[in-house]
């Protein structure tokens, strides 16, 4: 079933550029939440240590994580994203909260509508919710283990069900696209994409994705290896509704691998890098209105279709990019005559 | 017109076939069925071997290697799987696309959930009905993959032309309509056959074949065609130079009809041009069933050109063996080859006095070029992580003569020196550093408890305490992990741990550590920890009860003080927006002060100032600078280490002198004005005469945006003028002086006359001579011209130190630093016809023995430096300007507070 939602986003992706949201993580680390209010009431003699569980506070401190989309949202962002980044039994599992994902997913997936509401009705302009499918902190393609290759701490088939167990509770709790993003190892990815093959057949709606991936480093790869062309190459299969990268450097190092995926990539191009580069006490400090010209340029130079910010990217700026690339033209797709 | 439709497949690194491409090696090699030696590495599990298989394969050529373990007594997933694994942490290998070849559909299932690239399936069919076929089809497109599809059907292979091309037009009918399959990636299979078994029915296999080609590419659009080539000279079995003509021959037709695909063994493909015209006859009339007795012809002939049957060794890429075993480490280090490194380690160790010199020398150096290597994103992770590989091979094979060693001598540290617990803390798998540092560790004695990576903190505290820990280190590389690394010491701190903690890795600083972590852990000692080689020094020093406390004290001063710089720099990186800079701008009271009137207005120009009076105020310290000695003149001459050779350059000095100064070598000139003027906000607006009320110039001012201690106001050179608002006249001075042109003139000619060395000390004194010039004017106008200071008497030494009223700042200088400013002061002075300074495009002097300025009165003016400025600034200050906001970037790029955008990079 196509959603009508998803048909109104499609025209406004082919009608200007789009405008994603920042970092949530960022945003939610300015509260300074305590332990304690980590907890809440309800997890209060939970017994590992929640601090830092940033998904977490879509049930402890669901005002908070509302505000924050909110916050992106009068910012300017047309989609926010679900704040379920580690919201999978894998990455859960450092916490002992396993269980709860399901409902981590559905109350996030719930919350971030709740501001999308209430942003259209502020001022009329429609808002989608993207339900967030990180990586977790395992790669299917690497071994952690130096002396054994050959050794891989998750399979194909438990990330599978990992994913198809978050997006059960995000499309519970109602999302209008899936993003997989901040992408370190295709196969992780892949296994996403079965995941959303296979809830969309049981919930019979046609689950759009964006996908997104992450150069780690100056080598310009992922961090399993592949070059972002060999990437795209990989996931081109799944006819994303955007195919980009985030996270890993700042506007200014991603330019020319974005130049790349816009040269062969068939779809919409989707960035959000992160605010510069991390400085020497591992924080982001680039000022919004430098992200926002870097981010300009690329507007300007046709390369983008859907932009926001990753790491350290504020409400600030979200707005400051958004100014930026207001009015400027969304890149052209190649023309394509397949059916 | 229709899109080009290309074949895309990728491994780490993207394949596009492209009509430039003729056809495409698939390395056969790696195929239990195929190849009698391979299976055998299989079975015996011996996967580096194979792996060396798979390598040698992509050397030779092959751009997509063929995966197949179909073997009876093989459990087939599983070695499906482990090689795929294997072949994934090896970039030489994983760059290229695979091939999972299996007749089992579960075969190739478990592979294809082992791949990140896009990988080719061969294969599927319809040989178990159309539903199985759909369904397979649908599950490769699932995962993203290529398909071949074989020739056959329900009712068995096809092996004949006809029986080909309805197979494969019923299969591409499925694919394209029912399973929107896109053509592109699609391979049909359209079977090779054996020929020459001397069987009547197999002698048209290969025409048919080539046929079947031919028809396919012409019928079914994008699809590509592809086939096992050794299959056809199977009659062949171990005359390897008539298989590979045949293969040769067999492909010439082949490809020219379309086959654009094949596996073979890529490293042993004839050219067809250079086979022997008899053999490449015999084999044409048996590929092309040209002739009834073309079997025979070619059975009776092969004997002939059997040949030594051996397979060539690659004698390429060798040439690194030569080289010194050193060398030869690194190389392996830097390429991750393990095949020679125990023999490689054996003759380092037997060179270097002691199994652990070879690991801090050669192999510690060769991580260090893999570490450099990294960091210029030269080398990307899979591969240092296999270089990691060969150094902890390297590594082991020394261990036991390490301890060996120690056992042989027991007197000298039997006993381990500490126990020192490591982990990459949780969130974080890399590991490479952090196992560097256990193995140089460990090589010194210490025992070394790996954690490993994506550690929890109370499974490190835990740890410690069970086992007693000495040390504790922490390893991380993303930028999370520094979070969790101050979590961490706060948990040490909580439990009353007290050991000391190491922190290390790629994202971590000392200032990092300093200001974040080393504050949460006061009952111990937090060290940062550069790299590799620094653990062992660090940590010995920590232990060894004689050094622990000086070091540690050591550490916290250091500590103390990189806080202290980083508190600084983070209050100087802060900048207030321009408007309150303004309000916290220097507030005089104009009301109880009068501004002195200058006893002239405009400009007078002073030529042929005596010579001798300028002397009589040099000062000396800025000279000897430029001769680079360091200190002050004239303590400099005491210097031990540079007073003679400074004595020397003095002695010298005076006699030029006293030439320069008998026989007028320069003509010193100097311009001076004053005008009205009155500040409007942060400019100063200068009047044609004292009715103020026709504008002469604007002098324009930059004003300090550094957040201030309470009661210091962010100042800008316009403060010190009384504002027109506040109703009080006020005057400005402006000034210009030379030593003259004449320096350029003498130094050329004493240049040429090769006394470089009196040129210098020529130029060096012009310099001197302007800058006295400069000072005595500054003192005729407080004392005479401005004579707001007529009773001055300061000796000249105090003129130096500046300790008089009113300041002489220069466009370009600290307090107003634009040098475009320049051109306004020398138009006010029509500086460039008084004097002879010209100023270039840049806004530079000429002659370089020049100094200008603007002259302030009041008793509270002084010098300051604007340092960074923001945008809203440099915006504000090109509106009053009229020059563009980027112009103005331009000019001020050293103060710019934040990163200028430069809109024309490409």
């Amino acid at each position: 079933m196509r959603t009508p939602r998803i048909s109104e986003l499609e025209d406004l992706i082919a009608k200007r550029i789009v405008i994603l949201d920042g970092a949530m993580g960022t945003t939610l680390q300015k509260h300074r939440f305590s332990e304690a209010q980590f907890r809440g009431a309800r997890f209060k003699d939970w017994p590992r240590q929640l601090q830092g569980n940033n998904d977490l506070l879509s049930l402890s401190q669901p005002d908070a994580v509302r505000d924050a989309h909110l916050g992106f949202f009068r910012a300017g962002s047309d989609i926010v994203e679900t704040n379920t980044f580690s919201s999978t039994a894998v990455a859960q599992a450092d916490y002992g909260m396993e269980d709860l994902v399901f409902e981590l997913n559905k109350t996030s997936a719930r919350i971030a509508n709740e501001a999308a509401r209430i942003a259209e009705s502020e001022d009329g302009r429609p808002r989608f919710v993207a339900g967030a499918l990180g990586p977790t902190n395992r790669t299917a393609s690497i071994s952690p283990d130096v002396n054994d290759p050959g050794f891989r701490a998750i399979t194909f088939e438990q990330l599978h069900a990992a994913y198809a167990e978050q997006l059960r509770g995000l499309v519970e709790g109602g999302v209008d696209l899936i993003m997989i993003e901040t992408i370190f190892d295709t196969l992780n990815a892949k296994a996403a994409l079965f995941a959303v093959d296979d809830v969309a057949a049981e919930t019979r709606l046609d689950l759009r994705v964006i996908i997104s991936g992450t150069i780690s480093d100056k080598s310009g790869r992922l961090l399993s290896g592949q070059t972002p062309e060999a990437f795209w190459v990989s996931m081109k299969h799944a006819r994303p509704l955007a195919f980009g990268l985030n996270c890993g450097l700042g506007a200014k190092e991603l330019r020319n691998y974005v130049a790349d995926l816009a040269r062969v990539a068939d779809v919409p191009i989707c960035v959000y890098p992160n605010a510069g580069l991390p400085n020497e006490m591992g924080e982001y400090d680039q000022h919004p209105d430098e992200t926002g010209e870097l981010l300009g340029l690329y507007a300007r130079q046709g390369f983008i279709n859907i932009v926001g910010g990753c790491c350290g990217t504020t409400h600030a700026h979200i707005k400051a990019i958004a100014d930026s690339v207001r009015g400027v033209e969304p890149r052209h797709l190649h023309h394509d005559d397949r059916t | 017109m229709t899109e080009a439709r290309y074949l895309q497949l990728s491994g780490l690194e993207p394949f596009t076939l492209t009509p430039e491409i003729p056809f495409v090696n698939i390395g056969e090699r790696t195929n239990v069925t195929g190849s009698a030696r391979f299976r055998k590495l299989i079975e015996a599990n011996d996967y580096a071997a194979a792996l060396d298989v798979a390598r040698h394969q992509v050397e030779a050529g092959a751009q997509i290697i063929d995966i197949n373990m179909d073997e009876g007594l093989l459990d087939s997933e599983a070695a499906m799987v482990k090689f795929l694994n294997l072949i994934a942490a090896e970039p030489d290998i994983a760059r290229v696309p695979v091939m999972i070849d299996s007749s089992k559909w579960s075969v190739i299932e478990a592979g294809l959930k082992c791949v990140q690239g896009k990988p080719v399936v061969n294969s599927i069919s319809l040989k178990e009905g159309e539903e199985a076929f759909v369904e397979r089809a649908r599950q490769v497109r699932r995962y993203g993959a290529a398909v071949v599809v074989m020739a056959f059907d329900e009712n068995g292979q096809a092996d004949t032309l006809e029986k080909r091309k309805q197979i494969c037009a019923r299969a591409y009918k499925i694919l394209t309509e029912v399973v929107r399959f896109p053509p592109e990636d699609i391979i049909f299979d359209p079977n090779i056959f054996a020929v020459a078994t001397g069987i009547e029915e197999h002698a048209n296999y290969g025409v048919d074949f080539i046929a079947a080609t031919r028809w396919i590419r012409q019928n079914l659009p994008h699809v590509h065609v592809s086939g096992g080539v050794s299959n056809l000279s199977f009659a062949f079995r171990g005359n390897e130079p008539v298989r590979r003509a045949m293969h040769s021959v067999f492909l010439y037709h082949a490809i020219a009809a379309g086959m654009d695909m094949g596996i073979v063994n890529a490293a042993q493909l004839d050219v067809y041009d250079k086979i022997d015209p008899e053999l490449k006859d015999l084999c044409e009339d048996v590929v092309l069933n040209r002739r009834p007795d073309a079997t025979e012809r070619l059975l009776d002939a092969a004997a002939r050109f059997k040949g030594d049957g051996t397979v060539e060794k690659s004698t390429a890429d060798l040439e690194w063996r030569s080289w010194p075993v050193e060398k030869r480490l690194e190389h392996a280090l830097v390429n991750g080859i393990t095949e020679h490194i125990i023999a490689d380690t054996e003759e380092a160790r037997l060179k270097f006095p002691e199994p652990l010199h070879v690991i801090e020398g050669p192999l510690m150096d060769g991580m260090g070029v893999v570490g450099d290597l990294f960091g210029d994103g030269r080398m990307f992770l899979p591969q240092v992580v296999k270089s990691a590989r060969v150094m902890r091979q390297a590594v082991d094979y020394l261990t036991p003569f390490m301890e060996a060693a120690a056992a042989a001598n027991p007197s000298a540290e039997a006993r381990t020196k500490g126990k020192v617990i490591m982990a990459t803390v949780k969130g974080d798998v890399h590991d490479i550093g952090k196992n560097i540092v256990g193995v140089v560790l460990r090589c010194n004695n210490y025992e070394v408890i790996d954690l490993g990576v994506m550690v929890p903190a109370d499974r490190i505290l835990e740890t410690a305490r069970s086992q007693n820990a000495d040390i504790v280190g922490l390893s991380g590389l993303i930028t999370p992990s520094l979070e969790e690394m101050v979590n961490v010491a706060g948990e040490m701190e909580r439990d009353g741990f007290s050991v000391p903690l190491l922190i290390g890795g790629a994202t971590t600083s000392k200032v990092h550590t300093a200001v974040k972590i080393h504050p949460h852990y006061k009952a111990g000692q937090t060290v940062y920890v550069t790299d590799a080689s620094r653990a062992v020094g660090v940590v010995s020093r920590l232990l060894s009860p004689d050094t622990r406390e000086g070091y540690i004290a050591d550490i916290r001063s250091e500590y103390a003080e990189v806080a202290a710089k980083h508190a600084r720099a983070e209050l100087d990186k802060q900048r207030l927006p321009l408007a309150r800079a303004r309000a916290n701008a220097m507030t005089l009271d104009w009301q109880g002060y009068e501004p002195p009137r200058p006893r002239f207005l405009g400009t007078r120009v002073f030529a042929d100032w005596d010579l001798q009076d300028l002397v009589d105020c040099f000062d000396w310290t800025p000279y000897f600078q430029a001769w680079e000695f360091k200190g002050r003149y004239p303590a400099l001459f005491d210097d031990a280490a540079q007073g003679e050779a400074a004595r020397t350059v003095w002695a010298d000095t005076k006699a030029v002198l006293a030439e320069i100064v008998a026989e007028k070598w320069f003509r010193p000139r100097a311009v001076v004005g004053f005008w009205p003027a009155n500040a409007t906000g942060d400019d100063i607006r200068l009047f044609t005469d004292e009715t103020r009320t026709s504008a002469r110039a604007t002098i324009h001012g930059l004003r300090q945006q550094l957040v201030k201690r309470p009661g210091r106001p962010n100042v800008c050179i316009s403060d010190f003028v009384a504002p027109r608002d506040s109703g009080r006249p006020d005057w400005i001075g402006g000034f210009a002086v030379t030593a003259g042109a004449e320096e350029e003139a003498i130094s050329d000619h004493l240049a040429r006359q090769n006394d470089d060395y009196k040129a210098i000390i020529v130029k060096a004194l012009a310099d001197r001579f302007a800058e006295a010039l400069a000072e005595r004017l500054h003192q005729k106008v407080r004392t005479e011209f401005w004579g707001y200071a007529p009773d001055e008497a300061i000796a000249d030494a105090d003129l130096l130190s500046e300790t008089y009223r009113g300041i002489r700042p220069a466009p370009g200088y600290p307090a107003q630093p634009d040098h475009t400013e320049k051109a306004t002061l020398f138009d006010l002075l029509d500086a460039e016809s008084a004097t002879g300074i010209r100023l270039t495009e840049s806004f530079a002097m000429w002659p370089g023995s020049s100094v200008s300025g603007f002259y302030f009165s009041h008793p509270e003016s002084y010098y300051f430096g604007v340092a960074k400025i923001e945008r809203d600034q440099v915006e504000d200050y090109a509106r009053r300007k009229g020059m563009s906001a980027e112009e103005v970037e331009r000019w001020l790029a050293p103060i710019l507070n934040y990163t200028r955008i430069r809109t024309d990079a490409a």
